[in-house]
């Protein structure tokens, strides 16, 4: 699905990302944790596609593709989600519009008509009962004046509708309480399928109390300094990052 | 001098129109012609020495003798009925004035309650003379600037409303000017009252067809103690027009008044919106600016708090594209009486090219000591991080663009709650920035 080869990655001319190998294959969810500035974030904007980073080297292939040379929207065509750990407010643009452009895109892509509106509507009545969303919402501008929680709900809905293949989730524990956290997990976790991979970025080992990962990868001065299963982010939940940190160097 | 020049140009010309215009009986407002005929005289139209009028330059308008259209009878074989309809909203009362004439034929009046005056001013001059001698003149004064006196002296016509108190009107009246005639100007003077407890919406539009012309509208609005009042502009004058409206407002305690100003069409348009807050009354004041080609569209609030516990809310938006300047001027007044004033003043402009410009000038002048006031003023472009999100969202690049700029301009135009009119908007919003990137079936 996605092979990550020794991906440096700059700000200007200081490296944030020093040589990234990550290889997923289809069902897999890894969990990518590390402390604030390890270079987390930048992982997942740049697989999917934030402007503002240089690649000085390596490569990311994502289903047999450059995934690096295509423009955002034609990466969220491909199927690659990115859910903001911070979801913008779109004043004036509603939830079901942007739904709408949204999934049209994807169909165009893919060379099929528009969806029926009919059809549209019943699948997103859907997807927000599962979310335990009110339909309210739908109509609402896209994320203004949404609570934390609501916003992520609103990422989670939004990938639940356009049902991509490798969903890269961004922090999306901060900010949430316990309940919250409980209904976007099962969201996530009623999305899992034999061929959807998931990369969850993350600072907390809580969320994988939820959504409980197949690899673990810790992240420290951009790069991978330990890897391992469901248990090592139990292991670094007691011991900190700081053992984890200390062993790499 | 040629603000002088132009001035007695018009005013030698008077002495031929001032028969022709209506209420010529009424010694009053005889009066009150001739005292803005010398003022208009003296002074002209304003300046950009003047510093309510230093973003905006009306020598364009000077250099031209527009004439007034006298005797006028819009009809059918004179007026393109269909694009005249294509402005007249359904589920509304309507008065239509064509090149500043009231048109019975297109006005739409019949099932009014009949306690409800609507009119053309130049019946209610005849039908309704003590009343308008309360009022015509009392809520701007011929002084305020060389527009209001130009408009005193020659306005041939305009809308009358009177809503007696505790009377709700459940449909809007929408008073709608047609300009159909090159170089000419059309002058109009309206009076809106609405009683004590009365409920009124009044809907302007202006529309004209591919000319050259001027059109100078006035209204002066009355709110009676806790009475509502909406006022709704829609200005899509042609390309090549000039526009001066002006909307002067008096609230009684308690009142409260919603104006929103559509400012889209016209080559040099400006629209003033004054506002008198009596004690607790509440004022709420929209504007949306969209300027193409070479447009020139300037806004002028002012807000005078003159007794304790009032607020107003203020928000204006521009949308400014190729060439085209915006103006925003914002004053907000606290008299030294008014405590507990609340007022918040904001304006945001969006530039779409290197060569648009907005003017903002927001200005709080507060002479009472315990109030909360505050103005807020963006000037910028699309916001990057939003054109990334919806480009995460499979959205490319310029359709993202497209859809920010209609976002920003629609949240404006949903504000608007009478369906066909938020309708009649949100077309002319489509049709300026009518780029790929919003769906109308979507929406």
């Amino acid at each position: 699905m996605l092979s990550i080869k020794n991906l440096h990655v700059n700000v200007g001319d200081k490296p944030i990302l020093k040589g990234i190998n990550l290889q997923i294959n289809p069902g897999e969810i890894h969990a990518i944790m590390g402390p604030n500035g390890s270079g987390k974030s930048t992982l997942a904007h740049i697989l999917s596609g934030k402007a503002g980073y240089d690649v000085p080297g390596g490569t990311v292939t994502y289903q047999g593709k450059d995934l690096l040379e295509m423009a955002p929207e034609i990466r969220a065509r491909e199927g690659v989600f990115l859910a903001f750990q911070y979801p913008v407010e779109i004043p004036g643009v509603s939830n079901i519009y942007l739904l709408k452009a949204a999934l049209n895109s994807i169909r165009k892509h893919n060379g099929q008509p528009e969806v029926d509106a009919m059809d549209f509507l019943t699948l997103i009545k859907g997807k927000v009962r599962l979310l335990d969303m009110d339909e309210k919402f739908l109509y609402r501008a896209v994320n203004e004046g949404f609570s934390g929680g609501e916003k992520k709900r609103n990422e989670i809905l939004q990938m639940a509708i356009l049902e991509p293949r490798l969903c890269i989730l961004d922090e999306t524990d901060s900010g949430l309480d316990i309940d919250a956290l409980k209904v976007v997990a099962e969201g996530v976790n009623s999305l899992r399928s034999p061929d959807r991979s998931f990369v969850m970025v993350t600072h907390y080992q809580r969320l994988l109390d939820y959504i409980k990962p197949d690899f673990v990868h810790v992240l420290a001065h951009g790069q991978i300094v330990k890897s391992g299963g469901a248990e090592l982010a139990l292991e670094l939940e007691e011991k900190g990052y700081s053992w984890v940190e200390q062993a790499a160097a | 001098m040629m603000t002088t020049a132009t001035a007695s140009r018009y005013t030698a010309e008077y002495r031929n129109i001032g028969p022709a215009l209506p209420g010529k009986i009424l010694p009053w407002l005889q009066q009150l012609r001739a005292e803005a005929l010398v003022h208009f005289s003296a002074h002209g139209f304003p300046s950009p020495r003047e510093e309510e009028w230093r973003y905006t330059n009306v020598s364009a308008i000077e250099k031209k003798l527009f004439a007034p259209v006298l005797g006028f009878v819009p009809h059918l074989q004179t007026v393109n009925a269909q694009w005249l309809k294509s402005y007249q909203l359904e589920d509304a009362w309507s008065v239509v004035l064509v090149d500043g004439h009231f048109s019975a034929e297109f006005s739409i009046l019949d099932g009014l309650p009949e306690t409800v005056s609507v009119m053309s001013m130049a019946d209610a001059l005849t039908k309704q003379p003590e009343l308008l001698e309360t009022f015509l003149g009392r809520a701007v004064n011929n002084t305020e600037h060389g527009f209001i006196a130009f408009n005193t002296a020659w306005f041939t016509d305009g809308l009358f409303v009177h809503v007696p108190a505790r009377q709700v009107l459940e449909k809007p009246i929408q008073v709608l000017h047609v300009a159909t005639q090159a170089d000419v100007m059309s002058t109009t003077r309206s009076v809106i009252i609405a009683d004590e407890m009365a409920d009124v919406k009044v809907i302007e539009t202006f529309a004209g067809l591919d000319n050259s012309y001027l059109s100078a509208a006035v209204i002066e609005a009355f709110v009676g103690a806790n009475a509502d009042m909406a006022l709704y502009k829609m200005q899509c004058e042609s390309e090549k027009a000039y526009h001066f409206g002006g909307t002067y407002v008096k609230q009684a305690r308690d009142a409260r008044f919603t104006h929103y100003n559509f400012a889209f069409g016209g080559l040099l348009a400006r629209s003033d919106i004054h506002v008198d807050l009596d004690y607790a009354s509440e004022c709420e004041l929209n504007g949306l600016y969209l300027g193409i080609k070479r447009q020139h569209i300037d806004n002028h609030t002012r807000i005078n708090h003159l007794k304790p516990h009032a607020s107003s809310r203020e928000m204006y938006k521009g949308v400014l594209d190729d060439r085209a300047r915006g103006v925003f001027q914002g004053r907000v007044i606290v008299a030294e009486d008014a405590q507990k004033t609340d007022s918040q003043m904001n304006n945001r402009n969006l530039l779409l090219s290197d060569d648009a410009e907005a003017d903002t000038k927001p200005q709080l002048e507060i002479y009472a000591d315990d109030v909360k006031c505050g103005h807020g003023v963006t000037v910028g472009q699309l916001d990057e991080s939003s054109i990334f999100y919806l480009q995460s969202r499979c959205i490319d690049e310029e359709t993202a663009r497209n859809m920010l700029t209609f976002a920003f301009a629609n949240e404006m135009v949903d504000k608007v709650r009478i369906k066909h009119l938020h309708d009649k908007v949100l077309e002319q919003v489509l049709m300026r920035f009518p780029q790929e990137g919003v769906k109308k079936s979507w929406l």
